[in-house]
């Protein structure tokens, strides 16, 4: 019998606690992002396709030694590149992934000597309607980045 | 337009029917935008935001979209009762509305036994949903019809109980005397406090809201007795579920709360009503806490709920107010 008394007495204790803690949420400010007019930044972690850097003084960093792409797991990138007459240096002529079949494990970004590649953290709306969109041309994209 | 030749008294009947209909599809449209607004602000989401100031187009358009579905009848279902259910869930809620003292000079019908009258009518509710779930000829619209007529007899208990014993007070069935007896001295909530929280616990039961929303319980039984029903059918069973909350709600406010009664406005006499919906919308506002917080029970325990708290307590309050009443 006590029982059946200290049983209504914590029950009702217990659903006031519950309703005090949706009420207190109810007051608060939404954390959901309203996505079409609010977006939330992207993070610096975010491993999106390649993206070739460039040195300081222009040009791009990379030195086209193929480590990447020899070390590449899903073999995806492709480094075309021809030897300069006059330097007797090679020079990057195309860089190309294929971003269907990059599983993103980063030994690409890891393995270059030249710390030439990195994950670009602006283009997070990866979405496309055919497979072609996805064989991704580093250089031009890394160009467009400059703007006009 | 000259509407003399027309007997008053019929007037008066076009007139307050037309304003019910109007009260009882208001209120449906304000509470599903309501309902979802707390739902989503409890969650901390927005809730409908899109369609108009912050979504408040929302219910219109959700209930053109309903309007334009079509009302698939499953094959095998017994096909007059299926589409019979809806209507049967939608039309009585109006009638409670006619007794309703929404302030001194506004009731429709001034009737000495509104108070039974409230209570019999709400019950062709269940009756509804067993015949929606019965005529759909679908396991989970069986089991969910099932769970609401044991639910509802149940808890039809207490709610008579604690009536009864405010009943004992006024020595009245008539709402409008319950609710001048609350002017006079102080309102019932304070007097009957356990009768109250009995009879809310209880409404919230027998309008098939969450936590004791078993009939329609989602997780188990993907929508209960409406599973079948599609388009205005679909429709007409929530417009059903918000007015039977208001009338709940309204009891409560009017047997409990002192009805029309509260600080004094210019034309007392017509704007209690002011007064009386912010009572009734304050106890939906809590019955939309109350589902938005708490977990559905289990059935046992929905049974216990009702015959070994509700219904002992209820009782021997009744009987205390009784004997109160007698020997004062």
């Amino acid at each position: 019998m006590s029982n059946y008394f200290s049983n209504i007495f914590h029950t009702t204790k217990s659903l006031f606690t519950g309703l005090g803690v949706t009420i207190r949420e109810m007051f608060r400010k939404p954390v959901t992002v309203q996505y079409p007019r609010e977006v939330i930044p992207v993070s610096p972690h975010f491993r999106g396709p390649l993206e070739l850097l460039k040195k300081e003084e222009g040009g791009f960093r990379c030195i086209a030694c193929e480590n990447c792409a020899r070390n590449c797991p899903s073999s995806c990138l492709t480094v075309v590149s021809r030897r300069s007459e006059e330097s007797k240096k090679k020079v990057l002529v195309s860089f190309t992934q294929d971003f269907t079949r990059c599983s993103l494990c980063g030994i690409c970004v890891e393995v270059c000597p030249a710390s030439a590649l990195a994950y670009s953290s602006t283009d997070v709306y990866l979405a496309g309607f055919t497979r072609e969109e996805f064989l991704l041309d580093l250089i031009a994209r890394a160009n467009k980045g400059e703007g006009p | 337009m000259d509407f003399s030749f027309l007997p008053p008294e019929l007037l008066r009947m076009i007139l307050s029917i037309l304003l019910v209909v109007t009260v009882v599809f208001a209120n449906a449209i304000f509470m599903v935008y309501a309902e979802r607004k707390v739902a989503g602000h409890v969650q901390r989401r927005f809730g409908p935001y899109e369609v108009g100031w912050h979504g408040v187009l929302q219910p219109f358009v959700d209930a053109l979209k309903l309007m334009g579905k079509e009302l698939v009848v499953p094959r095998n279902a017994s096909p007059f009762l299926f589409r019979f259910a809806p209507v049967l869930a939608f039309t009585p809620v109006v009638i409670p509305f006619l007794v309703f003292p929404f302030a001194e000079k506004l009731t429709v019908l001034d009737l000495d036994i509104g108070l039974v009258l409230i209570l019999a009518i709400s019950s062709i509710n269940i009756m509804a949903i067993l015949v929606a779930g019965w005529s759909s000829n679908n396991k989970y619209g069986l089991f969910g019809a099932m769970r609401s007529v044991a639910q509802d007899i149940s808890y039809e208990i207490p709610i008579l109980l604690s009536l009864l014993s405010v009943a004992l007070i006024t020595n009245s069935f008539n709402l409008r005397t319950i609710v001048q007896a609350q002017i006079g001295g102080v309102w019932f909530c304070l007097l009957q406090p356990v009768a109250f929280i009995i009879y809310f616990i209880a409404a919230v039961a027998e309008t098939n809201r969450a936590p004791f929303d078993l009939p329609e319980s989602e997780s188990e039984l993907t929508a209960g007795f409406h599973t079948e029903y599609s388009g205005m059918g679909f429709g007409l069973f929530y417009l059903g579920e918000y007015t039977n909350m208001f009338i709940a709600c309204s009891v409560a406010a009017a047997v409990f709360l002192g009805g029309w009664s509260g600080l004094p406005l210019p034309a007392d006499a017509w704007t209690g009503v002011i007064w009386y919906f912010l009572k009734v919308y304050l106890l939906m506002f809590i019955m939309l806490w109350i589902r938005w917080t708490y977990p559905r029970v289990r059935f046992d325990q929905l049974m216990n709920l009702s015959w070994k708290y509700l219904i002992p307590f209820s009782l021997l309050n009744l009987i205390i107010t009784a004997v109160v009443v007698k020997l004062t």
